[in-house]
């Protein structure tokens, strides 16, 4: 049977593929949105610190012998503590001014850092491993799944609803997006809401090294993975509404495959296809498919 | 007016046309060069700081300072954009007095400072970009290509694959004017070879994830899934085939243009038995090694790939004819750099042809397993010498009008 002339096992393939590659949309507008949500700083470094985890990762292999599940739990503090950081000693500053001037910090950061990085390590990229669990794949029949791949999707999809249940659901989470609201009568409960800022900024950063490490063994580990991605990643954000959580897992993972059709039906309109999608939506619904209007 | 004011002028104008005269032979008493290159994304490595690098390299070997000219090398980062590569390229020619423009790797913004430099009647020593075109219909008295080209690598490595039974090809290509141009020169080789094409995909440059197009190759059942890309396209492309086991499922790899550092870039643990093309190894002998271990040091130990030795040898041969006819202006240089036969340590013995390309041996590669590899860039066996003649394109197979 074939739709389009393509035949549906190939289609099937490229929806899973799709799936994949939304999978790392998803987690890191989820990161994005986080921040965007409770700190209204639009996070430019983003790109950068998924980069930057994906270099941890590869220098803790490299020069200490530590394994990808070691990184996994670790880089994730390592670059979520620079986060820290950069949130106490500049982000803080600007939380009273216009959206513009944190959009400008973390951008010309991004620029800093992955200029260091090219820098040092060149732009062709470092290879990693891949964990000698996960070498071969599943056959499904109309596919070969790499078994890497599989794993990215399940440890993604259980970040990303984690995250929406902590912020959604529980007692913590309704301390967050309180104090987005009123930070000022959350501080008169006795909450400290400065750390609880800082920290959640730590925690959106962490969630990109967390990608970061998950993308090194596929990609190569260059300086410029991140740029490539952030982008798009924005116009995930944009699409599923800004700050809204559920919305950019759903755009993302919603996303990954729309492209990944593309790359099937009209391959050169891959790399654009989701900036048609998001002047359609913002053309039609201005606050994101997901998002409030504010 | 007065004498004594009339006396000034005449002296005036007379001074006025000295300088009009020194001028003349080479304007601004400064040879000005730029390296137009990538200095932030994918082909940094390959070219980049490390073009820049070879430049100043080939100026002070070149002696030509200290017989009395002043020659001064700048560069910039084209980002792989032509309109950006052209804002620079006019920038430098009508404000900079910039007088030759090298390297410039990527076949877009090659083929637009191409035509720009004819309209200024400067000179383009094209030594990073691909497009047999530049030869061809878009060939330029003022433009001489130096390295490589898509004819020679579909030749080179295309060639070599269909002869030796890899007779159904799939082309994943990289979507601008470089990847067409390898694309066509590789299938005209197949084809001529009795073999046949089952399908291409055409692939955003810069992308990251291929797996979409892989399974699109692997789906096509062709023998060989050939990547009519360059630098972080080809090796992630190499990385995620070998993730969905193209290779295991009996399909073959041909990588059409590989670069030292992509293999470096990948190790040899993936990269091992890839077929490559390329006009220059470091490992070829004493001079070419020689190079290497001065070069290296000073590009953060990245040895130099052909596109570095190409700047090299460009500029090398680009001063002797400077000097040779005592001018800079485009056109004569070019005629000049032709007419006189080419020698340097990197590329050997060679010639311009009339088209403005430069001819020397190419050489078929086969990437080392690491076993078999002494340590850090010793990575290729030669497997064959292409010599000059049947390297490239013969001059009348390409349409280019300077070939009468």
């Amino acid at each position: 049977m074939e739709i389009f002339g393509i035949p549906t096992q190939a289609l099937f393939g490229q929806l899973l593929i799709g799936l994949i590659n939304g999978a790392f949309y998803a987690m890191l507008s989820l990161g994005l949105a986080v921040i965007f949500g409770l700190l209204n700083i639009i996070n430019f470094t983003h790109g950068a610190q998924y980069m930057m985890g994906a270099f941890c990762a590869w220098f803790l292999l490299e020069k200490f012998g530590v394994g990808y599940w070691w990184s996994l739990l670790l880089v994730p503090f390592i670059i979520g503590a620079t986060g820290v950081v950069i949130e106490r000693t500049m982000l803080s500053r600007l939380y009273k001014l216009d959206h513009l001037y944190g959009l400008l910090l973390t951008f010309g950061l991004a620029l800093v850092v992955q200029g260091l990085f090219t820098n040092f390590y060149g732009s062709s990229g470092q290879p990693y491993r891949l964990p000698q669990e996960f070498t071969g794949s599943f056959n499904l029949g109309f596919m070969f799944l790499p078994k890497y791949r599989a794993w990215v999707v399940v440890a993604s999809l259980v970040v990303c609803l984690g995250t929406w249940f902590v912020i959604e659901r529980t007692k913590l989470g309704s301390y967050l997006r309180a104090a987005t609201e009123n930070p000022a009568l959350v501080q008169a409960f006795g909450i400290n809401v400065p750390r609880m800022i800082t920290l959640t900024y730590g925690f959106g950063v962490g969630l990109a090294a967390l990608a970061g490490v998950m993308a090194a063994p596929i990609y190569q580990v260059s300086p410029q993975m991140g740029a490539n991605l952030i982008i798009v990643v924005f116009a995930v954000v944009v699409i599923g509404g800004m700050g809204s959580i559920l919305g950019a897992i759903l755009t993302g993972f919603g996303l990954g495959v729309v492209e990944g059709l593309t790359k099937v039906f009209y391959p050169e309109a891959s790399n654009t296809v989701i900036f048609v999608v998001m002047v359609l939506v913002l053309l039609f619904k201005p606050q994101g498919l997901f998002g409030r209007e504010r | 007016m007065s004498k004594f004011k009339r006396n000034i002028l005449g002296l005036a104008v007379a001074a006025s046309f000295t300088v009009g005269v020194a001028q003349a032979q080479v304007s601004d008493n400064l040879i000005k060069m730029g390296v137009l290159t990538d200095m932030s994304s994918l082909y940094t490595d390959l070219a980049g700081a490390g073009s820049v690098l070879a430049a100043k390299m080939a100026v002070e070997d070149s002696g030509i300072e200290k017989r009395g000219y002043k020659v001064e090398v700048v560069s910039a980062d084209h980002q792989n954009k032509p309109d950006i590569g052209s804002g620079i390229a006019r920038q430098w020619y009508d404000v900079d007095k910039v007088d030759v423009i090298l390297d410039t790797p990527n076949s877009g913004v090659a083929l637009a400072v191409n035509q720009i430099t004819k309209d200024k009647n400067k000179v383009f020593l094209a030594s990073g970009p691909a497009s047999s075109d530049l030869t061809g219909k878009a060939c330029s008295p003022n433009t001489v290509h130096w390295t490589y080209d898509t004819w020679m690598l579909a030749n080179g490595t295309g060639g070599a694959i269909v002869k030796s039974g890899g007779d159904s090809w799939f082309f994943l290509t990289a979507d601008y004017a470089f990847g067409h141009a390898l694309e066509r020169d590789t299938e005209a080789v197949v084809l001529k070879n009795g073999g046949k094409v089952l399908g291409k995909v055409r692939a955003p440059l810069n992308t990251q994830d291929f797996s979409s197009f892989l399974l699109q190759a692997q789906a096509s059942k062709a023998k060989i899934v050939g990547l009519a890309n360059a630098g972080g396209d080809t090796t992630n492309s190499i990385k995620q085939a070998a993730e969905f086991g193209i290779v295991k499922g009996g399909q073959n790899l041909a990588g059409l243009l590989v670069f030292l550092t992509d293999v470096n870039a990948l190790g040899l643990p993936t990269a091992q038995g890839l077929i490559v093309t390329n006009t220059f190894y470091w490992d070829k002998d004493d001079q070419t090694r020689a190079f290497a271990k001065r070069f290296a040091p000073l590009n953060k130990g990245i040895h130099p790939t052909m596109i570095h030795a190409g700047v090299y040898a460009s500029v090398l041969h680009y001063l002797k004819s400077v000097e040779a006819l005592k001018s800079d202006d485009g056109l004569k240089v070019v005629a000049k750099m032709k007419e006189m036969p080419t020698d340097d340590p990197l590329f050997g013995k060679g010639t311009i042809r009339v088209d403005g390309r430069k001819v020397h041996p190419a050489y078929l590669m086969e990437v080392k397993k690491p076993a078999e590899s002494k340590g850090p860039w010793d990575y290729y066996k030669v497997r064959a010498t292409i010599p000059a003649d049947q390297a490239f394109r013969p001059v009348k197979d390409g349409d280019c009008p300077l070939v009468k």
